[in-house]
């Protein structure tokens, strides 16, 4: 399972940013919407240096974040905006736990990486990612590596989502 | 040997469990509320056919996010909750009952030793009576609906001992916003268990404000082994024999963390992060201008009359908005018995009725740009109750605060 994509490197004053929380990616003032393309229009619109993204995302982009993505609430919201946008993957030092689980059933790949701060990524760099090995590329080198899909959870990806894999089983 | 989790998991599935293997868990009570209810009804509809719902005995829907709604799309979503409660069997606990964390302690639904789920992300408040709850998003409790299992990645566990007890005045929320400034960073991912000579000095709304705040020290769940007053809290409404779970001695900790607490008095999280704790006391002066007691964290009896106690026979300052938040029914009943009722009315207070209030861009509690709130809720993000700045603190500190007009401790 190899996934490719551009990537955001979601910083500030050149530091990926820490706790990033799930009012940040997707305010609460947007949870009666229940239409998932809607929902795209308010990614990381309460992230500050960040409101414009939606705007500038494009279908098969990658995000980098630094420690705890997703803390905060257990909204799908805030997985679904990024799905909506069309964003492939989101590659963090660390996830919230609710976070994690809701991409996952989601078919969104989350990739851990401890030394994503150290890989030199710019905005608009092109890196590969192999899910099941964790190894994260760059012009064929590896730059990074991250922590494997646990068998679980990369059925659930490989199915495209927990409902899908349910109707596997 | 097994830890608290270990072992209740185990209980509950078929799968071998040990911290980092990926289990089928059976979940004994299985909830949504008013914020994400109607995506799981939607999820549930656009996924199968018919034949939604595993067991609609141990399925409910809890109502507590906007409650009565204050916008459409809240109406809306209730709505659909509603209509497909009624075809589907399920038990609505609606708009008047409260907060649904606490409503299924009450009820009897959530006793020590089982699994829970909802669309809460401090369902896993039920720590505080040695339940494993757990906060999910939309998908998983849809497919928790259906099929009454969910996976879960078996949590390492953090034994976290607390050294002492303080000679000075401390409440729970100290511990708590103490535990947060600890423990963040350390436990992230990992469930905990708590232990110590304070704990047993914990009442049953005591553990609920701790264990609540393990969402925000990172932690998937805190675990307080039972007491008596816990256990015969739960036995009278579940209305049968409760055999709560304790680790072993020997039980395979990750980590153990000694906490002192000798000096535990007066903290607050100032705006932005609930880490960033602070001693009260050293606090310059800062004027507030609303303050907001309740949430799930701070809105039972004992946290309402311990503000009470402060406020009554008094008047709040002038120019503070005090706004007071049962978090359910049953607590809004023991104000009106008790009299607190009048007492907080006297004082100056708005009272509303049970709701999660600003902390879910509620009705009660939300801030204005510059606006200066000292609030007994769980968090303080950006954004999160309004455009202004919001302290985290005590019951016993907000209600003093309210008097004094800005921060302060309870003066002795």
């Amino acid at each position: 399972m190899r996934i490719e994509g551009r990537v955001w490197v979601i910083e500030k004053d050149g530091k990926l940013i820490d706790d990033i929380d799930t009012d940040m990616i997707y305010h609460n003032k947007y949870l009666h919407i229940t239409d998932k393309k809607e929902m795209a229009k308010y990614a990381f619109s309460n992230l500050e240096g960040w409101q414009d993204f939606p705007g500038k995302a494009k279908e098969g982009d990658i995000i980098i974040a630094g420690e705890n993505f997703g803390c905060g609430s257990s909204r799908q919201h805030a997985v679904d905006c990024f799905i909506a946008l069309g964003i492939k993957a989101i590659v963090a030092k660390s996830f919230g736990a609710i976070y994690k689980r809701n991409a996952i059933n989601s078919g969104l790949a989350i990739v851990e990486c401890k030394d994503i701060d150290k890989a030199g990524l710019k905005n608009g760099d092109v890196v590969e990612i192999d899910l099941e090995n964790g190894d994260i590329k760059k012009d064929g080198k590896t730059i990074a590596k991250a922590k494997p899909m646990s068998p679980v959870q990369a059925a659930i990806y490989r199915a495209g989502g927990l409902f899908a894999y349910a109707k596997s089983i | 040997m097994p830890t608290v989790i270990e072992k209740i998991f185990q209980k509950h599935s078929k799968d071998k469990v040990e911290a980092g293997s990926t289990i089928w868990l059976d979940v004994d009570l299985r909830t949504a509320r008013d914020f994400a209810g109607a995506q799981v009804v939607k999820n549930l509809l656009e996924n199968y056919d018919g034949d939604y719902i595993d067991d609609s005995s141990k399925t409910f829907f809890t109502f507590d996010c906007n409650a009565p709604a204050n916008t459409i799309g809240y109406a809306n979503n209730q709505q659909i909750c509603r209509e497909f409660a009624k075809k589907n069997g399920i038990k609505v606990f609606d708009v008047n009952r409260g907060i649904g964390s606490h409503v299924v302690m009450e009820e009897g639904l959530a006793y020590p030793g089982i699994t829970a789920v909802g669309t809460d992300s401090h369902f896993n408040i039920l720590g505080s009576i040695g339940a494993f709850g757990q906060g999910m998003g939309d998908v998983d409790i849809a497919f928790v609906f259906k099929t009454g299992k969910t996976w879960f990645e078996v949590p390492p566990t953090v034994k976290v001992n607390f050294i002492g007890l303080p000679d000075s005045r401390w409440t729970a929320k100290d511990l708590a916003l103490l535990c947060v400034k600890e423990l963040k960073g350390k436990v992230l991912g990992k469930a905990i268990e708590f232990y110590g000579e304070i704990i047993d000095k914990l009442s049953l709304a005591g553990r609920i404000t701790l264990a609540s705040m393990v969402t925000e020290m990172g932690g998937i769940i805190g675990f307080i082994p039972p007491n008596e007053e816990v256990i015969e809290f739960c036995k009278k409404r579940a209305n049968k024999e409760i055999k709560p779970v304790y680790a072993d001695s020997d039980a395979n900790y990750d980590e153990e963390i000694d906490i002192d607490v000798s000096n535990l008095e007066p903290l607050i999280a100032l705006p932005g992060n609930p880490a960033n704790v602070k001693r009260v006391a050293d606090l310059p002066s800062i004027s507030v201008d609303s303050v907001f007691i309740g949430s799930c964290t701070n809105g039972r009896e004992e946290d309402i009359e311990a503000a009470y106690n402060i406020l009554k026979g008094k008047k709040i300052a002038e120019n503070v908005m005090l706004k007071i938040v049962p978090a359910t029914r049953q607590v809004w009943q023991y104000m009106l018995d008790k009299e607190i009722m009048k007492g907080l009315f006297d004082a100056g207070a708005i009272i509303s009725h049970a709701t999660c209030g600003g902390c879910a861009s509620g009705q009660i509690g939300m801030t204005g740009k510059g606006e200066v709130q000292i609030s007994t809720s769980n968090r303080n993000f950006k954004g999160k109750q309004g455009e202004g700045d919001t302290y985290l603190a005590s019951p016993e500190t907000a209600a003093a605060s309210a008097l004094a007009g800005y921060i302060t401790g309870v003066e002795e």
